[in-house]
């Protein structure tokens, strides 16, 4: 007789739900405990991320939490950097030696702390603790992941792609998804594609790789590398030039009419002219008036100011750059290895998506003119783009080109098309600008604002008198005047070389900076372990946190081990990057369900103990006690950055009846547990598309906190922000860039968006190095921690260089062959693998599967380590010399996003035994149990 | 040898997967895995889990290929397909089995494995056509999908939570369970629909699961394919271009 299955296990004693951390989506999860042990992690059905769905990694999270490689005690280093020798000291030391460091350099220049951050999630508050120890020299690692993205979309239409914004899934009837867009947001999307899916939408992947979201799109556009930008600008041409554009939409809610003064000479030439109120002017058949409700604007033509002086409608001026014959689909399309033919009708299926078929949604709303409309009006019309964009040196421009797509197809924040998420849209450029200025930093003191900001033109730079760089990384100089999330990959080289000076502490967080989160990975451990004649670092101290044994813990002195997500508190916050909806703001903490069996502390509980310590103003009280010594979550519910406004929105006020602002609530975690550790809050129906001008919307958000006033955000075509950095280097005003980069600032500083090759590719001789080489992340591994986690390497351990057969076959390259990989930079090898699913002129690998032998609690002779490799070593973080023999950090000389894609290389087939020395190993982590044989885990009743 | 079962109900759950929608992102892989590791008789175990080979007992899996024929309209596709047990209605893997450990159940049509009775000989891994099968390296047992029969029947769940973890939790929603056996089912439905098919039904085994195949793309979508003609091929060129356009516009 055969054993009667069992049915009706019972699956949990407790079900504790929590925020996922296995990558950077922040899914609700639900934990279901059994005999005080994990039995199953699932996706919160009530969570408005993921909606109880969940995706690989976090479904590995069990295996994350038991990793071997978890660091089990604060660490100082007693070998030489890089070794991997270590001394087991206790907290009281640990923090201790932190203190006397950083007490020392508050005390003299705050400035000899470089802090920067990987991809936590806790920005509002290492921000705020940056500010406070007063130095400017902080980031997380924004800049080498998506800045672009961010300032592009901040900067055009007060929001942007990233998880800021999301395509309008449950409208849209077409929508265009441009390169790698796996990276955040991605339970999200795959629900979204899923609804595409269902209503028979058309899928469009413009990507030079056929995989992941692309694989299911209806049609792959195989581009070549860092072209994207021209593609648009060439479906720009083909729309202005048949009139299909939204006429009404841009003249009312984006700056298509306000008059552009065209004086040369003048120091205001360029920018929009306005009226003694500071209204834009438009250009109407009765002369020049300011822009209002009943007034009709003229969009071409040449109007004259009071002043004399004359003035053209941007939309003209925007109409002459794209109807030229530089951006016809015939004359682009070598350059993106598009046809011709394909752009064209590509135009034509998006003017019909727009034009042919509106969504209509019968909900009256009323616009900040006070004009009721009976119904929503949208063009179904969605674009999605990400990392694939951003990661050049031409990604800021590329991304604006889509969003000027989007605003002259009328699909910004309209039904079917992008659609803002809360705290979104902002006022563009937001508030504040960064701090760090001379007269803002002082030793011992607090620095007057924040390290990061939102400049509007050149007098927000963190500049030295003399015009030089202030901060380490080079953010917010002539270099890069955008750099909005700084530049943590120009940091470890920059305080190596000195330039502009060196620091004493370099203090990093969940970031591998000495393996695959560098752009020059090889390099970077050289610099980290660099000596002066004296015997001495070059970079003198490296603290560093981290909750596994990665690569860059062998190079810190003083390692302060963190959590795993399931153990602790989090804030995703409105202060920072909360998880707010289309539909709703939302914010989100973490709660630890289970206990941590090591002597490893949250590392918010640790800077916030470092706070006191340091007697940081806002972290003591009168008296000098820590102010917080309930660690991160006493701080969660009881700082207010200003008045009613702190780390969480929900449930303010003494009773928790206040929402957006209120008072601190001493129950408010208790409250955001007991709802699934989410707060989400419904934006009534009549503020949800066309926020930016809804005045239903706009009082809402302020009621809430999300913006300082209900004014209109019109959305900006063209960018007078950038047309100031380009007017000072014409030599206008108080800040002017040096003489030496003056030509960089004019020609990258367009108010429209330009195209042009992306840096490394022109810096790389085209015969020499004739392929692009890009990477990505597989999606069970996107974002995470998880490459050494056993479940998730099993699907993959080993990577191999993709590309095209026809590509290979040109190269004599077969399937399996040992290949060299070499840039005007570096070399690696690897295996190739073929395919046909690539542009041909493209090779590209899965990232961060390359590991270092020693590392991550894995054994030494894995596969990461022996057939696992990285491009890293292949990309420079300086371009070649130029400008009179500068080196510019290798990135968009707008934002300082780094330019990953930008690698040229070539490749070569190698004899089969050909062996070239993986990097050296490094040593155990100290004390560590000897990864298990075997696992085999099972947790179930009645055990 | 073991017997399928004599009466049959007409109840046969099974998985109907949509290849047009999988992106291949594992979720259900590791879905399953994390569910079924601690609801199969012994673990999902793995060897050398931190070392050279890592290799794991699954129940699930899913692969990528490419497809270049003609029906891809000209810029191919890369398919991911989701691999495991099909619940066959003739289950050679049963039939096979010389323990009766492997059976077949006459209620659902679940075919599932009794691993006290399991010899791990492997003759069903064998016999099964599809590779559905895998033995586990540690308990020497042999593993496969149970439709997570401890999920879709329990009542410790609430109801709408009773269906297998890999259907729960595809975040691209391309993985649908029911009962293929009624054709009024919404399982049903969705295949006859989009004309879902069984694979490879020539060998006779009748299997349950149905793949749903990718969607027909629009002609004239291909990158490199004779462009369309019409207006969908190429927008018209207004007369004047943009600014003679925007005269008669705003004249109107």
């Amino acid at each position: 007789m055969t054993a009667e299955a069992d049915t009706q296990p019972r699956i949990a004693d407790e079900i504790l739900k929590t925020t996922c951390y296995m990558c950077a989506c922040r899914c609700g999860i639900r934990v279901h405990m059994l005999d005080g042990r994990i039995r199953y992690i699932d996706g919160n059905p009530d969570h408005p991320v993921n909606r109880g769905v969940l995706c690989a990694k976090g479904s590995a999270g069990i295996m994350h939490h038991l990793s071997p490689a978890r660091l089990t005690k604060p660490l100082k280093r007693v070998g030489e950097r890089g070794a991997g020798e270590f001394q087991e000291i206790e907290w009281d030391e640990a923090m201790a030696l932190a203190t006397d460091w950083l007490a020392e350099i508050r005390k003299t220049d705050p400035r000899k702390l470089a802090f920067f951050t990987g991809r936590d999630q806790s920005q509002g508050l290492t921000g705020f603790w940056a500010s406070q120890f007063g130095t400017c020299n902080y980031a997380a690692h924004g800049g080498f992941c998506s800045v672009n993205m961010a300032a592009g979309g901040l900067y055009s239409i007060g929001g942007s792609f990233w998880e800021f914004g999301e395509p309008d899934f449950e409208h849209a009837r077409y929508f265009l998804l441009f390169g790698v867009a796996e990276d955040h947001d991605s339970n999200p999307l795959k629900l979204g594609l899923a609804e595409l899916k269902k209503r028979g939408a058309k899928i469009v992947s413009v990507n030079p790789i056929r995989t992941g979201y692309s694989a299911i799109a209806d049609e792959w556009i195989g581009i070549r590398p860092g072209t994207d930008g021209l593609f648009v600008m060439s479906l720009l041409h083909e729309l202005l030039n048949a009139g299909k554009i939204d006429l009404d939409y841009l003249g009312r809610w984006t700056n298509a009419a306000s008059l552009v003064i065209d004086a040369p000479n003048d120091p205001d030439d360029g920018l929009i002219a306005r009226d003694g109120e500071g209204r834009p002017l438009v250009g109407t058949r009765n002369g020049v008036v300011p822009t209002g409700p009943n007034v009709k604007p003229a969009f071409k033509g040449r109007f004259t100011l009071a002043d004399g002086r004359s003035a053209v409608p941007v939309l003209e001026l925007l109409a002459r750059r794209y109807t030229g014959p530089d951006y016809a689909p015939d004359a682009v399309a070598e350059t993106c290895g598009i046809p011709a033919a394909t752009i064209r009708r590509i135009a034509a299926e998006l003017a019909a998506a727009a034009f042919d078929e509106p969504v209509v949604i019968d909900q009256p709303w009323t616009d900040v003119h006070g004009v009721r409309h009976e119904q929503m009006i949208g063009r179904p019309v969605a674009m999605h783009a990400m990392r694939g964009i951003s990661a050049h040196s031409n990604g800021f421009h590329t991304c604006r080109a889509i969003h000027l797509l989007q605003m002259l197809l009328g699909t910004i924040d309209t039904p079917g098309g992008f659609r803002f998420k809360t705290p979104f849209p902002r006022p563009i450029p937001p508030g504040p600008q960064p701090a760090g200025r001379p007269d803002q930093i002082a030793a011992g003191m607090p620095m007057a604002g924040p390290p990061l900001g939102f400049p509007r033109g050149p007098e927000d730079l963190i500049l030295e008198d003399d015009g030089s760089p202030r901060r380490i990384d080079k953010a917010f100089s002539w270099d890069a005047p955008l750099a909005l999330h700084g530049m943590m990959h120009s940091v470890i080289g920059n305080a190596f070389r000195g330039d502009p000076y060196e620091v004493d502490v370099l203090f990093m967080y969940m970031a591998n900076m000495a393996w695959n989160s560098a752009m020059n990975s090889t390099e970077t451990a050289a610099m980290l372990t660099a000596k002066k004649p004296d015997g001495s670092y070059v970079i003198p101290k490296f603290i560093y946190s981290d909750a596994f044994y990665a690569e860059t813990v062998a190079y810190a002195d003083l390692i302060l081990p963190d959590t795993t997500y399931l153990e602790r508190h989090d804030c995703i916050s409105l202060l920072d990057r909360p998880i707010g909806s289309a539909d709703a703001v939302a914010d989100s903490i973490r709660q630890p369900v289970v206990q941590p069996d090591r002597d490893v502390r949250p590392f918010q509980d640790v800077l916030i103990d470092l706070g006191a310590r340091l007697g940081l103003p806002a972290f003591i009280d009168d008296d000098g006690a820590p102010r917080f010594p309930g660690g991160y979550p006493d701080y969660m519910v009881n700082h207010e950055r200003k008045p009613g406004v702190g780390p969480l929105a929900g449930w303010r006020g003494k009773d928790g009846e206040r929402h957006g602002v209120g008072p601190v609530n001493p129950d408010q975690l208790n409250r955001y547990i007991a709802n699934g550790c989410f707060f989400s809050h419904p934006i009534p129906e009549e503020a949800r598309y066309f926020k930016h001008v809804n005045a239903a919307y706009l009082a809402f958000a302020k009621e809430m906190g999300l913006i300082e006033a209900p004014n209109p955000i019109i959305l900006q075509l063209y960018s007078e922000p950038l047309q100031r950095f380009r007017l000072a280097a014409r030599g206008h005003g108080k800040t002017q860039p040096p003489d030496d980069k003056r030509g960089r600032i004019a020609t990258y500083f367009d108010p429209l968006p330009i195209w042009y090759p992306p840096f490394d590719e022109a810096a790389a001789a085209a015969a020499a190095f004739p392929l692009h080489a890009v990477t990505q992340r597989p999606m069970f591994m996107y974002h995470s921690w998880g490459g050494h986690n056993p479940w998730l390497r099993q699907i993959l351990s080993r990577n191999a260089l993709y590309m095209h057969h026809a590509t290979a076959a040109a190269l004599g390259i077969q399937e399996g062959d040992r290949v060299a990989i070499t840039s005007r930079h570096g070399r690696v090898v690897g295996r190739a693998k073929l395919m046909a699913g690539v542009h041909p002129s493209t090779v590209w690998t899965w990232n961060a599967i390359g590991k270092r032998r020693g590392s991550w609690g894995l054994e030494g002779n894995i596969p990461e380590a022996e057939e696992g490799f990285l491009l890293n070593p292949l990309i420079d973080d300086l371009l070649p010399a130029r400008d009179g023999g500068y080196r510019y950090a290798n990135a968009d000389p707008v934002t300082g996003q780094a330019a990953w894609y930008d690698l040229r290389v070539k490749v070569e087939k190698l004899p089969e035994d050909h062996r070239e020395n993986p990097p050296p190993g490094i040593r155990r982590q100290p004390n560590a149990t000897k990864p298990p044989k075997v696992v085999a885990y099972a947790v179930k009743a009645g055990r | 040898m073991t017997e399928l079962p004599k009466h049959p109900s007409a109840k046969r759950l099974g998985l109907v997967i949509d290849l047009d929608t999988c992106v291949g992102c594992q979720a259900c892989v590791v879905h399953c895995k994390e569910w079924n590791t601690s609801s199969t008789a012994s673990p999902l175990a793995d060897t050398d889990p931190y070392g050279q080979e890592p290799s794991g007992a699954w129940l699930n899996r899913v692969h990528g290929f490419e497809v270049e024929d003609a029906d891809t309209g000209g810029c191919g596709r890369t398919v991911h397909f989701p691999r495991s047990c099909l619940h066959c209605e003739n289950a050679a893997c049963v039939t096979v089995c010389p323990t009766g450990a492997s059976y077949k159940r006459a209620e659902d049509g679940i075919v599932l494995v009794d691993e006290a009775k399991c010899i791990g000989c492997g003759l069903c891994a064998w016999a099964c056509p599809y590779g559905a099968r895998e033995m586990d390296g540690v308990a020497k047992v042999m593993k496969k999908c149970t439709l997570c029969i401890d999920r879709i029947y329990n009542e410790h769940l609430p109801v709408e939570e009773r269906e297998p973890a890999c259907v729960r939790t595809c975040p691209a929603k391309a993985r649908h369970f029911g009962d293929l056996g009624d054709p009024d089912s919404a399982v049903s439905t969705l295949v006859a629909e989009r004309a879902g098919v069984a694979l490879m039904p020539e060998l006779g085994y009748a299997p349950t699961n149905r793949y749903l195949p990718p969607r027909q793309r629009p002609a004239g979508t291909a990158a490199d394919a004779t462009p369309a003609t019409g207006p969908r091929a190429a927008l018209e060129p207004a007369p004047g271009g943009f600014l003679g356009w925007l005269d008669r516009v705003l004249t109107d």
